[in-house]
């Protein structure tokens, strides 16, 4: 029997033969924290008496969920983090490099065939980068870092094939959210996930990040995209090693599998309050919106700000949207402006905020009032995310999807601007 | 901890911390402890005096950082629990029983695994412990 990416990537880390449902101790290449998980993890450390990280290649540390600080009480956290990671001589990604989930990939930390972990539920997003890449609390970070291992259970793997090419203004962001309208909130809970078929053979390294970020928004552990060529240009476009790249065999077993068909798609929108509550753009025309948000680990990469700009080009947005912008990293935000991207969203009444989470969680930089509605092309709308405010609808879109809107002032199929 | 304990669950029940005695249990229904990887959910759920919680799933993140911080999660249907009920619970059998009733219930066993890790009072103390993993 033929093995899964997952059950390879866990063999290779155990030492052992493993298969989906044994429990395996595996050695860990790389883990993550960021500011908002690292206080707990630097306590769990210190109380384990760390000297300084195990895993292969060691650890970072990215200061993106309150970033730039927004309060004294945070401005403490931070300190902290950072007193800690100069005295441990860790690597530490400060105000304004990024959202980590882009900052960790850039600086090629994460690579294909790698076993990495993250105090970040999004850490699924290195996925696409044929990494099997998880989030988890801070004490397994902690426990990955002592020891430079952690244990893992072998998951089982769905399949999802995606055939057919997507039409124009439709792409990755609503592929993703149809998967999980689809399967539901829990229903890849525990499980690996790859995707195959042409629709994803020929999606961007940005695409792949996307679909990879939003895969644990159905519950899964890891999402590992095949390695190609699309892969392996962007890593060496940008000077980073290629890694061991892993592939599943041709007669592995697949607890499950799953028929899409990208040319069936169209713009896609998730409701209030749930990921999974999906429904299409054309639906919601009458939903007026107060802000509309580009930018955080799922869609605040080149493509999407270009993609953005495309519609936002020569046009400003409806008078009363609050239009937020945050590149998901700094060297985006350097690429996008040598592109002239933001010159051109700056026209169309984009508010820049410094590159990290920006205000998909709700904590500064943009939080929401009691009645708005925001389309954002963030990856969760639960109640209070955006703020601890509860009478916020939260509307999860494309990038192109989030542009129309801001245009109109109601959420708008990104094919009728 | 404690300022976090007195906000537990007030989105969908306001006077939850008021109310939560020491030993507690929280019953829940599908997909439980969804969201963000913050071990800080099961911790506030821990120093406000819930002592498990009974769920028919839950979410992964979740699952582990309970144990791991030595919070005992089980795993069945949960249609027929009520508030107010007495339940004892047996994490090495996996057994629920309710007291009123005599009603006995098993649960999906908690894996060797995570019952060394409640054992040794969670994945830190674990470590501390023994130095490093000593699962099987």
């Amino acid at each position: 029997m033929g093995k899964t990416i997952a059950e390879k990537v866990l063999s290779s880390h155990s030492g052992s033969d493993c298969a989906a449902g044994d429990i395996v101790i595996a050695s860990v290449d790389f883990a993550m924290s960021q500011d908002g998980t690292s206080t707990m993890m630097i306590r769990e450390l210190q109380e384990l008496g760390s000297e300084g990280p195990k895993t292969k290649r060691g650890m970072a540390i990215v200061i993106d969920h309150n970033s730039p600080c927004p309060s004294v009480e945070v401005a403490k956290i931070h300190k902290m983090i950072r007193d800690y990671a100069r005295a441990k001589s860790l690597p530490i990604h400060d105000v304004g490099e990024g959202v980590c989930h882009q900052v960790v990939p850039e600086s090629g930390k994460a690579l294909p065939g790698d076993l990495v972990v993250g105090a970040d539920s999004h850490t699924c997003t290195y996925g696409a980068l044929n990494a099997c890449s998880t989030g988890l609390g801070s004490a397994d970070v902690a426990a990955a870092a002592f020891t430079g291992k952690l244990w893992f259970k072998v998951p089982e793997t769905f399949l999802i094939n995606v055939e057919g090419g997507f039409v124009p203004r439709v792409g990755a962001k609503d592929l993703a959210l149809r998967v999980i309208g689809s399967l539901t909130a829990d229903g890849a809970t525990y499980k690996s996930i790859e995707f195959s078929g042409e629709a994803i053979n020929s999606m961007t390294m940005d695409g792949r990040f996307t679909v990879a970020n939003m895969s644990v928004e159905m519950g899964a552990k890891f999402c590992p995209f095949a390695f190609d060529k699309t892969t392996a240009d962007w890593l060496t476009s940008r000077g980073i090693s290629t890694g061991i790249s892993v592939s599943s065999d041709f007669d592995c077993k697949y607890e499950k599998d799953f028929d899409f068909d990208a040319s069936d798609l169209v713009p896609i929108v998730s409701k209030p309050h749930a990921v999974d509550n999906i429904t299409d753009a054309t639906d919601l025309r009458d939903v007026p919106i107060q802000q509309a948000f580009l930018g955080t680990c799922t869609n605040g990469r080149l493509s999407d700000l270009h993609a953005a700009a495309e519609i936002l080009k020569g046009k400003h947005v409806k008078k009363g949207v609050r239009f937020i912008v945050a590149p998901a990293s700094r060297t985006i935000y350097l690429e996008a402006m040598e592109k002239g991207i933001v010159s051109e969203l700056l026209k169309a009444g984009a508010s820049f905020v410094a590159p990290g989470c920006g205000p998909c969680v709700g904590t500064h930089a943009g939080i929401p009032s009691d009645g708005d509605n925001v389309i954002s092309t963030a990856n969760r709308n639960f109640k209070g995310r955006m703020g601890n405010n509860k009478d916020v609808g939260i509307y999860l879109a494309s990038p192109e999807t989030v542009a129309a809107s801001a245009l109109t002032g109601n959420i708008t199929d990104p094919r009728e601007v | 901890m404690n300022e976090l304990a007195k906000h537990v669950m007030e989105d969908i029940a306001p006077d939850f911390s008021r109310n939560v005695k020491k030993g507690d249990i929280i019953v829940a229904g599908r997909n439980f402890g969804c969201g963000s990887s913050r071990e800080q959910a099961p911790r506030a759920l821990k120093a406000a005096g819930v002592s498990a919680v009974i769920a028919k799933s839950y979410a992964r993140i979740f699952y582990r950082s309970s144990f791991n911080i030595g919070l005992p999660l089980l795993e069945c249907d949960t249609d027929w629990m009520k508030a107010g009920d007495e339940l004892t619970l047996d994490l090495d059998k996996g057994e629920i029983v309710d007291q009123r009733t005599g009603k006995t219930v098993k649960s999906a066993p908690i894996p060797k695994t995570m019952q060394t890790l409640l054992a040794d009072g969670g994945l830190i103390p674990h470590l501390k412990k023994h130095g490093g993993f000593a699962l099987e």
